[in-house]
């Protein structure tokens, strides 16, 4: 590993994404947040674990759980480590947020939220952790985890 | 008010009894208030009996009965037109054809928003009228086994109706044909015990209560499909000839075939009293609204 991207000295890791997501990964995290940061991506890398997995360094950053709780929603067994003067200092598990805010589009052509002239952020809510479901808050349409990891990785 | 889930038991029985009281009168408990009657989809039936009901407690009513040939038509957002009826009133009532629109419309607005219909969603108010007209006819609605007929699926009439009285204890029975069965997110909500059906013949004689719907057309793929539904759950005097006697024929109107004029003069027809308690109603509401009560 540390051939390929050197090792951070304080920052955030995300380890154990599924393989081929990590820029999936970067993308639902708060752009502001990654602002002229160092991000370092690395992809398909051989894992005992997953095969091959995906790896998201961001130095100078220690992501909060619910930033990173929303990757849940894409790669539910990534994990966490909040690296301090070269240390893993905490290591997280990825949770299902109980709320979405934007991120997920609803699938009912005709809900409010994708009415051509009015541009709302959707919001999703937490209705069974399993099976994953999410249910939209204007609407009601419920979206399965299939749904959602399938509208993200498009 | 958004949505029938939102109300209880104890709030529908009060409001029932306080629609009793208003059954025929004129007030002018609001006095100098105004409702926006926001209208971006046609009804009739629901948009009148709110403008009577809030005309015969003395207030005011401004809008529009569709969005043809208004600012939303020259593309304003939906947003700032409820921005905008916000400032100008003092309630606001929405249709809507897209679902969630009440919702939103109630994040934006500071006063009030009543749903009076969005998309395939909810009708809480509809509901509120049906679940008082059976209340009415009964005395009350525990007990009773209740018969909901047509498109359950995407009827928002059916929906609401679904929603506020599975909060009684009554035997519910969900008569359509399988592609319009209530869906997922409907069921979920429905806190007893059901039996759906797509035989009416079956479940007549057991019915205190039958609830029709209409079944649109486009629902269907296959128009053949269609015209054998249509014609299976075609309501006439002699399809009641195997019903209690104290059966009752609801339907949330406008009707299209679904029921004969042959019932109308039977005593089974309660869809034209059901219809009138819609200003009773919607005045009580109005005024538990406003605080006035
Ligand atoms: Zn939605």
């Amino acid at each position: 590993m540390s051939l390929i991207v050197r090792r951070i000295r304080n920052g955030t890791v995300i380890d154990h994404i599924k393989a081929g997501e990590a820029l999936r990964v970067l993308e639902i995290l708060d752009p502001d947040l990654l602002m002229e940061k160092v991000v370092a991506v690395v992809m398909n890398v051989k894992s005992k674990k997953m095969g091959r997995k995906d790896i998201v360094k961001v130095e100078e950053v220690e992501l909060t759980p619910e930033q990173v709780n929303k990757i849940a929603l894409i790669s539910p067994r990534a994990t966490i480590n909040i690296i301090r003067n070269y240390q893993v200092a905490e290591k997280r598990y990825v949770k299902v947020p109980d709320r979405v805010d934007g991120i997920i589009r609803c699938n009912n052509p005709t809900c409010i939220t994708n009415h051509p002239k009015e541009s709302i952020r959707s919001v999703f809510l937490r209705v069974s952790e399993d099976p994953l479901i999410f249910r939209c808050y204007y609407c009601g349409s419920e979206m399965k985890r299939e749904e959602i990891a399938k509208q993200l990785s498009r | 008010m958004i949505s029938i889930e939102d109300v209880s038991r104890k709030e529908l029985e009060d409001l029932f009894l306080l629609a009793d009281e208003m059954r025929g009168r004129r007030t002018d408990d609001l006095k100098g208030k105004i409702m926006a009657s926001a209208f971006f989809e046609p009804s009739t039936r629901t948009r009148l009996s709110f403008e009577s009901a809030m005309k015969r407690l003395g207030g005011e009513v401004i809008g529009f009965s569709s969005s043809e040939g208004t600012s939303i038509d020259k593309g304003e957002s939906f947003s700032d037109t409820i921005r905008m009826l916000d400032r100008y009133s003092d309630v606001i009532v929405i249709r809507h054809r897209y679902e969630g629109a009440a919702r939103r419309a109630a994040e934006v607005a500071e006063v009030p928003v009543i749903n009076a219909g969005d998309g395939r969603g909810n009708h809480p108010t509809q509901a509120m009228l049906d679940l008082y007209t059976i209340w009415r006819k009964f005395g009350c609605i525990d007990g009773l086994t209740i018969g909901i007929l047509g498109d359950l699926r995407y009827g928002r009439a059916a929906n609401s109706f679904i929603c506020g009285v599975s909060k009684y204890k009554v035997r519910l029975k969900l008569i359509s044909p399988p592609p319009l069965r209530i869906r997922h997110e409907v069921r979920s909500k429905i806190g007893i015990d059901f039996e759906e059906t797509f035989d009416l013949e079956k479940v007549l004689p057991e019915l205190d209560v039958l609830y029709v719907t209409r079944i649109q057309k486009e629902r269907f793929s296959d128009p053949s499909e269609y015209e054998k539904v249509k014609e299976s759950y075609r309501i006439t005097s002699s399809t009641l000839m195997k019903a209690k006697k104290d059966l009752v024929v609801m339907h949330p109107l406008p009707r299209v075939g679904e029921i004969d004029v042959s019932v109308d003069v039977t005593k089974h027809a309660l869809y034209f009293d059901q219809a009138a308690n819609g200003v009773p109603v919607r005045m009580a509401l109005l005024k538990v609204i406003f605080g006035v009560v």
